[in-house]
């Protein structure tokens, strides 16, 4: 590493204001504080003692969504097989299959935003960080595997210049940039993104393996017949709690699985970078919804009602949506009663979209885009509570 | 059960503000500050409570076709007045408010203080005029009228203090200058939009 960090010194006036390259330092800077602690120490007070800067953050949220990449990689592999009825794979065979099917996704998506990042942070004179690898890995993980890549181009496109650049980078933002990336496609090429046919990618229509529909659970439990049960048609369909859970089903790359969306789960909350409010808070929201549409189900409406809580939280991407994509520090609310209230109306709003709206089969997307939303004019009354409660119990010392 | 549903829907699905697009020019205005935009809130709900039932009122007995069969006289009861529905509109919304002024300054003065200038302003908010027209569009009972008038200024009260606690969140962002002031509060709004596009659909 000493001699990496002889190589950078030696080549940082080069970079530095008036160097040769001065207009690339965000590069260069990048480069650096990616593999080095920054020299930069602050000159006022308060001085902030901690070696996890905004860097070390974001790359922890890489690395905890590490795993359901590879779930996604494996689970889109299979899914190909099973659909086009490729004889004789293995795990191996899944493996390099997805690999083929979801790494080019990635890839599209990090090259062409980080294009975007880097443009800005030289016009714009900021600092390029790992905020980006988050938004660049988030945003494929929430796709079909059958999308097409100028699509994603196209979103994350979007997703990093209207929802994050043009209100100054990483930090400044209101909407998740990733979500807002995937709304806009949804909206703009909603074929490529929703229905039954875009979950697996089939080869060849005619060689399509028997007994192979490509619908979702959610899919599945919307469209129960009436007056029949939820939990029959699933069961039909092939999905369980325990499979659903597991998650090798169709569904967008990341969330289908709720094993990797844990794992990631526990070392956000074990590092203090997730916040396990708004986590705890959504799982009441849900939990609550659930129940509160359980007691209005009835035989002549839809059974879809009727579904107990711990399914809703098997099927669709509410876990890897409450983990990863609620808990960004940036458009979250920031304090934490604040907190607790936008996890909970974010469960809660999940549960309400996919039951009750028809125009969408899953509602994480959209609860949590109207949650960031929210966010601030929630973060407002919770402070301005905050210091009524303060000027009350001050007040109580005046009079005595 | 169905006027629970026609607030849900009018707060929610169809924001007057952000799936109409109403009332921008005020929005866009007065987003400010937070306070300011509560203020404006709800005046907009108090104006539109009152002026979209009146409206129901004058077009049912007087502009309607038909509407004049109660004085009795069949030349009065063949008449269709409907074109006069803008004019009579405005000069209702432009009286009550008016009205209400007076009748806040005499009766309810720190009410009047808190909504200040934004009264007399509301007259020119289009959301106020859009409110009665669709009105007489959906064919609203009166009981429907009322709750129509109350919920769809909630939803218009919602938007715009989201959007000045956002627009407070925005002063510490680095935008660039030349998207400052109404370019980001454009761009905003439409992203708001794409947020509560997550109750459009819901048939309630």
């Amino acid at each position: 590493m000493k001699f990496v960090l002889s190589i950078l010194d030696k080549f940082r006036p080069l970079f530095e204001p008036g160097g040769k390259l001065g207009r690339l330092f965000p590069l260069f800077e990048a480069g650096d504080t990616f593999l080095f602690t920054p020299a930069e120490v602050t000159e006022g007070a308060p001085h902030v003692r901690d070696a996890v800067d905004i860097k070390r953050w974001m790359i922890t949220v890489v690395a905890a969504l590490a795993p359901c990449l590879l779930f996604g990689i494996f689970n889109a592999g299979r899914q190909y097989n099973i659909a086009n009825a490729v004889a004789g794979a293995g795990f191996w065979h899944h493996l390099g299959r997805g690999a083929l099917i979801v790494l080019p996704i990635v890839m599209v998506s990090y090259v062409v935003g980080g294009l975007w990042e880097v443009l800005f942070a030289i016009v714009r004179k900021h600092e390029i960080n790992e905020g980006f690898l988050v938004t660049g890995l988030l945003f494929p993980l929430t796709l079909p595997p059958t999308i097409p890549l100028w699509q994603v181009a196209l979103g994350i496109s979007f997703g990093v210049v209207i929802g994050k650049e043009i209100f100054g980078g990483t930090g400044f933002n209101v909407l998740n940039p990733a979500l807002t990336a995937r709304a806009f496609l949804f909206f703009a090429h909603a074929p490529q993104i929703t229905g039954d046919s875009v979950w697996t990618k089939i080869a060849d229509p005619s060689k399509v393996a028997e007994g192979f529909s490509g619908a979702t659970p959610l899919a599945v439990a919307a469209g129960a017949p009436k007056g029949g049960s939820v939990l029959t048609a699933l069961n039909e369909a092939g999905f369980t709690l325990k499979s659903m859970a597991i998650g090798l089903e169709g569904g967008s790359i990341g969330e289908t699985s709720l094993i990797p969306v844990l794992i990631g789960a526990i070392v956000l909350i074990l590092t203090g970078v997730g916040a396990w409010r708004i986590m705890a808070g959504g799982a009441l929201g849900l939990v609550g919804a659930a129940y509160l549409l359980n007691a209005l189900a009835g035989p002549d409406r839809s059974p879809f009602l009727a579904l107990p809580w711990y399914y809703h939280v098997a099927m669709g991407s509410f876990a890897f949506g409450i983990v990863f994509m609620a808990t960004d520090p940036v458009s979250a609310a920031a304090t934490n009663a604040g907190k607790w209230i936008y996890g909970f109306l974010i469960g809660a709003l999940i549960i309400l979209i996919r039951v009750v709206n028809p125009a969408f089969p899953e509602g994480v997307m959209l609860s949590i885009l109207f949650m960031n939303v929210m966010a601030p004019l929630v973060d407002y009354f919770v402070v301005r509570a905050h210091i009524r409660a303060r000027e009350r119990y001050l007040g109580s010392f005046r009079r005595a | 059960m169905d006027l629970v549903s026609l607030a849900v829907r009018s707060i929610f699905v169809e924001n007057i503000l952000l799936a109409s697009f109403l009332g921008m020019c005020s929005f866009l205005a007065i987003s400010k500050r937070i306070e300011t935009a509560m203020g404006l809130g709800v005046a907009v709900i108090f104006v539109q409570t009152i002026t979209v039932p009146a409206n129901w009122v004058i077009r049912h007995y007087l502009l309607a076709p038909g509407a004049l069969a109660w004085t009795g006289s069949e030349a009065l009861a063949a008449l269709d007045l409907s074109f006069l529905v803008f004019i009579c509109f405005i000069a209702t919304i432009a009286s009550l408010v008016q009205l209400v002024e007076m009748v806040l300054d005499r009766f309810l003065p720190t009410l009047y203080q808190a909504l200040g200038i934004f009264l007399p302003l509301i007259t020119v908010n289009c959301a106020i005029l859009g409110g009665s027209l669709f009105m007489v569009e959906r064919n609203y009972t009166f009981p429907q009228a009322l709750v129509y008038g109350f919920s769809s200024g909630a939803g218009w009260a919602l938007a715009i203090t989201a959007m000045g606690a956002i627009r407070r969140k925005l002063r510490y962002s680095n935008i660039p200058p030349g998207l400052r002031g109404l370019g980001i509060t454009m761009i905003l709004t439409g992203l708001m939009a794409l947020a509560f596009m997550c109750f459009s659909g819901i048939q309630l």
